[in-house]
């Protein structure tokens, strides 16, 4: 059983969720903060930009770069130079910055970044889906997906914990869904000073730009060596599916606040039908499951935390005596039809011994709301897959036919 | 000393970047921090696991090298190591076209480090195309000379200018063909806090085809004939500059030690062609009254 979520509310303050991350991100204590200001991400920039002009972090410099290529670059430095690193950005700044994210995780750098998901252009969108973060899934960034406010808030601590460990020193990325979270007011409880400075140690990296010992950062690896290189990258991948669910109980030990390890689960126990989603779209789908199981419907959730690694063994474990799988992406990879989370789940599963079948929807795209009616048919379509077997395989959920 | 620098590396013989990389470091020091951007210098001293660096060195991509730097700048303040020297060496490629924002957004933003240009004039590490610093009419493998053609249409890019116009406290031209001049303009650039441009010329042998040899004449040749000007500007002045007086050589001494400006000498047309390349050089010792 997960452990009981214990929210302290006497600690509670209603903020906005950019707001809540800028002060976790504070509250994490980092050396470097180097970000550009891109629509949904600007608000945690802008309240970071604050706290460095009221001198609220100490031993930080924050540099005001003047694109995200250079963003996550000026972090490469600062990062190998020993520092602890945060960026914050979004759909085309997070694409900018493609060629660095592998920069970043080949060199074992642990940096941390939020990403406030935000459509791709063309045509150009501000609004919510997650396409930016799931096209960077190969980069090798530990990607983690939050359900609200302070589940973003917490997890930025956890991301460092789990990206700074010796066995990991692998780059984070903490996702929350553009305005959805980073633009609402919510009551949280704000990352404690004084429990995080319990939970997350000094950065204190082996292997640093130091003229006292003089090491190459970065060298030039010919076919003799590259394989080896990425092959280890892997090994830190595969380590951290334990890590992140440790780093949540340690969390939890401490603050009293648990979301989800790798996963999480509600109302999956007997559950027939299981909805698989990640973000704040896991809210809709909670309210929704309590309406079907009152009317009998044998439905759950399984909320995906961590899509890098992607928890195969965690999933299956939840999944394997359910009828039917739906999977919902914000995300497609065009050409496929199939969503991220869709495609990888069903990977997963082919060479198990599980056979239990598996829709996906595309929905939400370019901030489309996602309502409820629109979960419950597909949960319609769920209990006709479990009848009568698989009609469509992947479609996108919430089509106007009109406009085609 | 110290050998900061040290022998083993791939690069050929009389390679300009290996001497450039020398004198950066016996300016600069030992308590430095060297930033590489992709190309022959990077890929030459760093076959893992090997390394010719004695110094802590980086390398991250190839347009990024002074965003990079800025953010090893930014780690030394904030974690109290100020002393150290962070210098970016980055070829004219990495800094005059696919680095120009990054380049652009450190030194706007006045970070403490020196840039130190390594300039030999085309895109050596891929097999000598054209960048912004190929000079007028040489012939590259992306400009090339032919039936219709003298080579690269453009004069090279003023990047010492571009520099100082962003502030720069100190920014200095140099060339590896005057080491004590380029030892004395990066130690003197590593002194002076904020961000400082060396710009160094720096011939390379088969890029531009001459004897192994010869790169040190060459490149005393191109300053000799006023196409490559030694001055040092602070604060957007012109404080300094290297007199050559009555020695000055005309270009086509110059140019027909070099293959790739061989074609001005047998295409039709060629004589016009080098008259402009020597106003290029006049209006330098006109300008700089060198």
């Amino acid at each position: 059983m997960a452990p009981e979520n214990k929210l302290d509310k006497s600690k509670m303050v209603v903020v906005e969720g950019s707001y809540a991350v800028a002060h976790a991100v504070k509250t994490c204590r980092p050396n470097v903060i180097s970000a550009y200001p891109i629509t949904p991400q600007t608000h945690i920039v802008e309240d970071l930009s604050q706290f460095m002009a009221d001198g609220e972090i100490p031993n930080c410099e924050y540099i005001n770069v003047e694109s995200e290529f250079s963003a996550l670059s000026a972090l490469v430095g600062s990062s190998a130079a020993g520092a602890r690193c945060y960026s914050a950005t979004t759909s085309q700044g997070l694409e900018l910055m493609h060629e660095v994210l592998f920069n970043v995780s080949g060199m074992r750098l642990p940096v941390v970044m939020t990403i406030v998901n935000r459509a791709v252009s063309a045509p150009i969108s501000i609004w919510n889906d997650q396409q930016d973060s799931i096209s960077q899934r190969d980069t090798g960034w530990i990607q983690l997906y939050a359900e609200n406010i302070q589940e973003i808030s917490d997890m930025t601590a956890q991301a460092y914990k789990i990206s700074e460990d010796k066995d990991i020193l692998m780059p984070a990325m903490t996702c929350m869904d553009g305005f959805i979270l980073s633009h609402v007011y919510e009551p949280v409880v704000l990352l404690e000073q004084d429990l995080t400075d319990e939970f997350l140690p000094a950065y204190e990296p082996e292997r640093i730009l130091d003229p006292k010992n003089p090491l190459s950062f970065g060298a030039f690896a010919d076919p003799n060596y590259y394989a080896e290189f990425r092959y280890l990258q892997e090994q830190a991948m595969q380590k951290a599916l334990k890590k992140i669910e440790d780093v949540a109980n340690e969390f939890y030990d401490i603050y009293g606040r648990y979301y989800g390890g790798l996963i999480d689960e509600y109302r999956t126990d007997d559950a027939d039908i299981i909805i698989m989603a990640m973000g704040s779209i896991v809210g809709t789908i909670k309210d929704l499951i309590d309406k079907l199981r009152d009317r009998n419907v044998k439905v759950g959730l399984l909320k995906v935390r961590a899509f890098r690694p992607f928890p195969a063994e965690a999933i299956k474990e939840v999944i394997k005596d359910s009828k039917v799988i739906v999977t919902l992406d914000k995300n497609i990879s065009l050409g496929l039809n199939e969503g991220a989370l869709c495609t990888e789940t069903k990977s997963v599963l082919y060479n198990s011994d599980i056979r239990v079948p598996v829709i996906g929807y595309m929905i939400g795209h370019g901030g489309r709301d996602i309502k409820v009616d629109t979960i419950e048919k597909i949960v319609d379509d769920a209990e006709e897959v479990i009848k009568t077997g698989i009609r469509i395989e992947s479609q996108f959920a919430d089509l106007k036919e009109e406009l085609l | 000393m110290k050998n900061l620098f040290d022998s083993g590396h791939r690069g050929c013989a009389g390679c300009c970047d290996a001497m450039a990389a020398k004198f950066t470091l016996m300016g600069a020091g030992e308590d430095s921090i060297v930033i590489n951007p992709t190309g022959c210098l990077e890929v030459m001293t760093t076959p893992f696991p090997e390394t010719s660096w004695n110094v802590p060195w980086i390398h991250s991509l190839f347009e990024n090298a002074a965003a990079v730097g800025a953010g090893v700048e930014a780690a030394l303040k904030s974690l109290g190591k100020e002393n150290t020297k962070v210098v970016v060496m980055g070829g004219d490629g990495a800094t005059l076209d696919i680095g120009m924002r990054s380049i652009s957004g450190t030194f706007e933003r006045g970070h403490d480090l020196t840039y130190v240009c390594i300039d030999n004039e085309a895109y050596m590490n891929t097999g000598v195309q054209r960048s912004g610093a190929t000079p007028y009419n040489a012939s590259t493998t992306t400009s090339p000379s032919g039936k219709v053609s003298f080579g690269n249409p453009r004069p090279k890019k003023n990047m010492p200018a571009i520099m100082a116009a962003h502030g720069a406290p100190y920014v200095a031209t140099t060339s590896i063909g005057f080491p004590k001049d380029m030892i004395k303009k990066v130690a003197k650039a590593t002194e002076i806090e904020g961000p400082t441009y060396v710009h160094a010329h720096a011939p390379c042998t088969t890029g531009w085809g001459f004897d192994t040899s010869k790169t040190v004449e060459v490149a005393k040749m191109a300053v000799q004939t006023g196409l490559w000007p030694l001055y040092e500007m602070e604060d957007g002045e012109v404080t300094k500059v290297r007199k050559i007086g009555k020695n000055v050589k005309p270009v086509e001494d110059y140019l027909k030690m070099q293959r790739r400006f061989k074609h001005l000498f047998t295409m039709e047309g060629g004589e016009e062609e080098i008259a402009k390349i020597q106003a290029i050089a006049d209006k330098n010792i006109e300008d700089f009254g060198l």
